[in-house]
C-alpha cells in the first residue's frame, strides 16, 4: 500500500471516528448522571437524520441545520421527561427497560411514518466538495469532522469544569441528595445533560449521514451499538474516554476495510468489546474513586 | 423561626416519626438527641425536603414550606450538612466550598476568606481533592460548604460521627462561634448527647419517633434519667 493510500485511509478512519465520538459522548454523559445506558440514543441519532431530510425539503440549509439541532434536542429532553423521569426512584433495571422500549418505539414509529425504504440524505452545500491536500483527496466533511469533534469536545470539557452548570452536573452525577442540598435543581441538570447529548448526536448525524447518503429506520441501531461500545471502551462516564473510544473504533473499522476484510468491519467493534470487558472492565479511563473513609 | 407541627414521616408503612412538634427560635442552638432509629435524621431530612412528610406541617419565618422542593428551601436559607459529611470526593476543597454557594450570584471572595478563618486547615488544602482529606477535615469542609449558602438556619446531622474527641471539641467550638459571631441559628442532632447538651440553648429528647422530654441544655444535662440513658452515668 502506498503512503498516500495509507494516509487516505487514516483520514477516512479519523473522520468516521469523529462522528462516533460525538455520539459516544451522549451515552457516556447520560450514564455519568443517571447510571443509565440510554438505548434510545442511537435512534435519536436516526431521527435527526429524518428531520434533516424533511427540513432540507422546505428550508434553505442554513435554517435547516439549526432547526434540526433544535428539534433533536427537544426530542432527547422530551424522551427523558416522559420515559425516564417518572422512574427516578425506581430500580435501574426498570429505567433501562424503558430505554429499550423507547428505542423500539422510535424505530417502529419511523418505519410507520417514513416506510422502511432508505431515503436519500440531502446534501448540505460545501460539505461534499472534494478537497485535495497533496496527494490526498477527500470531501470537505471528511476533513471537517475530526476538527469539529475536537472543538466541540474542548467546549464541552470547558463547560463541565468551568461553569456553574458544569459544576452542578458533576455534583448530580456523584450524589443526588447532596447536590439537592446545595440548591441544585436535579431535574433541570438532568434535562440539560440530555440536551447536550442529543445536540451532539444531531451534529454527529449530519456528519455521518452526509457520508452515507441514506437514512432508514434502523440506521441508528448499529452505529448506536458501536458508539455504546466506544463509550465502554473508553470507560463509561468519562468524556475523554468516549472520544478516544470513538476514534479507535472508527480507525480500526476503516483499517479492516482497507485491508480487504470489510465483511468483518462490524465484528471488529464487538471483538473490541469482548476484549476490553475481559482485560479491563472499567475501560481505559474508567471511574476512579478517591474515597477515603 | 422554624416551626415543626405534628410532623409525621412514613417509610413504606412504618412510622418513623409519629407526630412531633418543636420550635427553633431565632439565633438559638437547638438540639435533638436520642438513640439510633429514634427519627432524628428523618426529621432533619424532612425539614430539608429530602423526604416527604406524611402528615403535619413545617413552617419557616411564618411561611408554610411543607411541600417546597429542596432547592427552594435552600434559597430561603435552610441548609443541611448531611450525616456522613458527603463532600464531593472528586472536586477540590475550593470547588466544594464554592458549590455550597451554588444559588448565589454575588462575589464569594469575602465569604471564602471567612470560612478559611474558621477552618485554616481548608485554606492550606484548598487545591486537594476532597476525597483525600481526613474524616475531621471532611467534616470541617461540609460545615464550611454549608455556611457558603449564607443560611439563616444551619442543620447539622451528627457532626461528631466517627471523629476523634479532640476534633469533636474543635467542631463544637466552631458551631458555637458560628452561632454567636454570625448569628446563624443552629439545629443539631447528635448521639454524643454530652457535647450537644453543653452547647444547646434548648434540647429535645427523641425516642422511637416521639419527643419524650424537653428543656434547656443545662436542665437536661442535670436530669437523672438523661444521665442514665444517654450520658452513661449511674442513677
Amino acid at each position: 500500500m502506498s503512503l498516500t493510500t495509507f494516509l487516505q485511509q487514516c483520514l477516512t478512519g479519523i473522520s468516521l471516528g469523529g462522528a462516533y465520538a460525538l455520539i459516544a459522548i451522549g451515552y457516556t454523559m447520560v450514564y455519568g448522571i443517571l447510571r443509565l445506558i440510554n438505548f434510545a440514543h442511537g435512534d435519536i441519532f436516526m431521527m435527526a437524520g429524518y428531520f434533516m431530510i424533511f427540513a432540507m425539503a422546505s428550508m434553505p440549509w442554513f435554517i435547516a441545520v439549526p432547526f434540526v439541532l433544535l428539534v433533536t434536542t427537544v426530542l432527547g429532553v422530551g424522551i427523558e421527561r416522559v420515559a425516564y423521569k417518572p422512574l427516578r426512584s425506581a430500580p435501574r433495571m426498570s429505567v433501562m427497560i424503558s430505554a429499550i422500549g423507547v428505542s423500539y418505539l422510535l424505530q417502529n414509529l419511523a418505519t410507520y411514518l417514513f416506510t422502511a425504504l432508505p431515503m436519500a440524505y440531502p446534501e448540505i452545500p460545501g460539505l461534499k466538495k472534494i478537497f485535495k491536500i497533496g496527494g490526498l483527496s477527500a470531501s470537505f466533511v471528511t476533513f471537517f469532522t475530526p476538527v469539529l469533534t475536537i472543538v466541540l469536545v474542548y467546549l464541552l470539557i470547558t463547560l463541565i469544569h468551568h461553569t456553574k452548570m458544569g459544576m452542578a452536573m458533576r455534583a448530580v452525577s456523584k450524589d443526588y441528595e447532596t447536590a439537592a442540598l446545595m440548591g441544585i435543581d436535579i431535574n433541570r441538570t438532568i434535562s440539560f445533560t440530555f440536551a447536550i447529548g442529543s445536540l451532539l448526536a444531531a451534529i454527529g448525524s449530519i456528519l455521518y449521514f452526509t457520508d452515507r447518503m441514506t437514512v432508514f429506520p434502523f440506521s441508528g441501531s448499529l452505529p448506536g451499538l458501536k458508539c455504546f461500545v466506544a463509550a465502554v471502551f473508553g470507560g463509561i462516564g468519562s468524556i475523554p474516554g468516549a472520544v478516544v473510544g470513538g476514534f479507535v473504533l472508527g480507525m480500526g473499522e476503516t483499517a479492516l476495510v482497507a485491508a480487504g476484510y470489510s465483511t468483518f468491519s462490524d465484528a471488529f467493534t464487538f471483538v473490541v468489546l469482548i476484549i476490553i470487558l475481559l482485560v479491563r472492565p472499567t475501560g481505559l479511563f474508567g471511574e476512579k474513586t478517591t474515597n477515603k473513609v | 423561626m422554624l416551626k415543626v407541627d405534628n410532623l409525621k414521616i412514613n417509610y413504606g408503612g412504618i412510622e418513623a416519626v409519629k407526630g412531633i412538634s418543636f420550635e427553633v427560635p431565632d439565633q438559638s442552638i437547638v438540639t435533638l438527641i436520642g438513640a439510633n432509629g429514634a427519627g432524628k435524621s428523618s426529621t432533619l431530612r424532612a425539614i430539608a425536603g429530602l423526604v416527604k412528610a406524611s402528615g403535619g406541617s413545617i413552617s419557616f419565618d411564618g411561611e408554610d414550606i411543607t411541600s417546597l422542593p429542596t432547592a427552594k428551601r435552600v434559597a430561603k436559607g435552610i441548609t443541611l450538612c448531611p450525616e456522613g459529611r458527603h463532600v464531593f470526593p472528586d472536586m477540590t476543597v475550593l470547588e466544594n466550598i464554592k458549590i455550597g454557594a451554588y444559588l448565589r450570584n454575588d462575589s464569594l471572595e469575602e465569604d471564602i476568606q471567612r470560612v478559611y478563618k474558621l477552618f485554616p486547615r481548608l485554606e492550606e488544602r484548598h487545591w486537594q481533592l476532597a476525597g483525600t482529606l481526613s474524616g475531621g477535615e471532611q467534616q470541617m469542609l461540609a460545615v464550611a460548604r454549608g455556611l457558603m449558602s449564607n443560611p439563616k438556619i444551619l442543620m447539622l446531622d451528627e457532626p461528631s460521627l466517627g471523629l476523634a474527641p479532640i476534633i469533636v471539641q474543635e467542631i463544637f467550638n466552631i458551631i458555637k462561634r458560628i452561632n454567636q459571631e454570625q448569628g446563624i441559628t443552629v439545629l443539631l442532632i447528635e448521639q454524643n448527647a454530652n457535647m450537644a447538651l453543653k452547647v444547646a440553648d434548648r434540647a429535645y429528647v427523641m425516642e422511637t419517633g416521639s419527643i419524650t422530654m424537653t428543656g434547656t441544655g443545662a436542665e437536661l444535662l442535670a436530669n437523672d434519667e438523661i444521665q442514665a440513658a444517654y450520658l452513661g452515668r449511674k442513677k
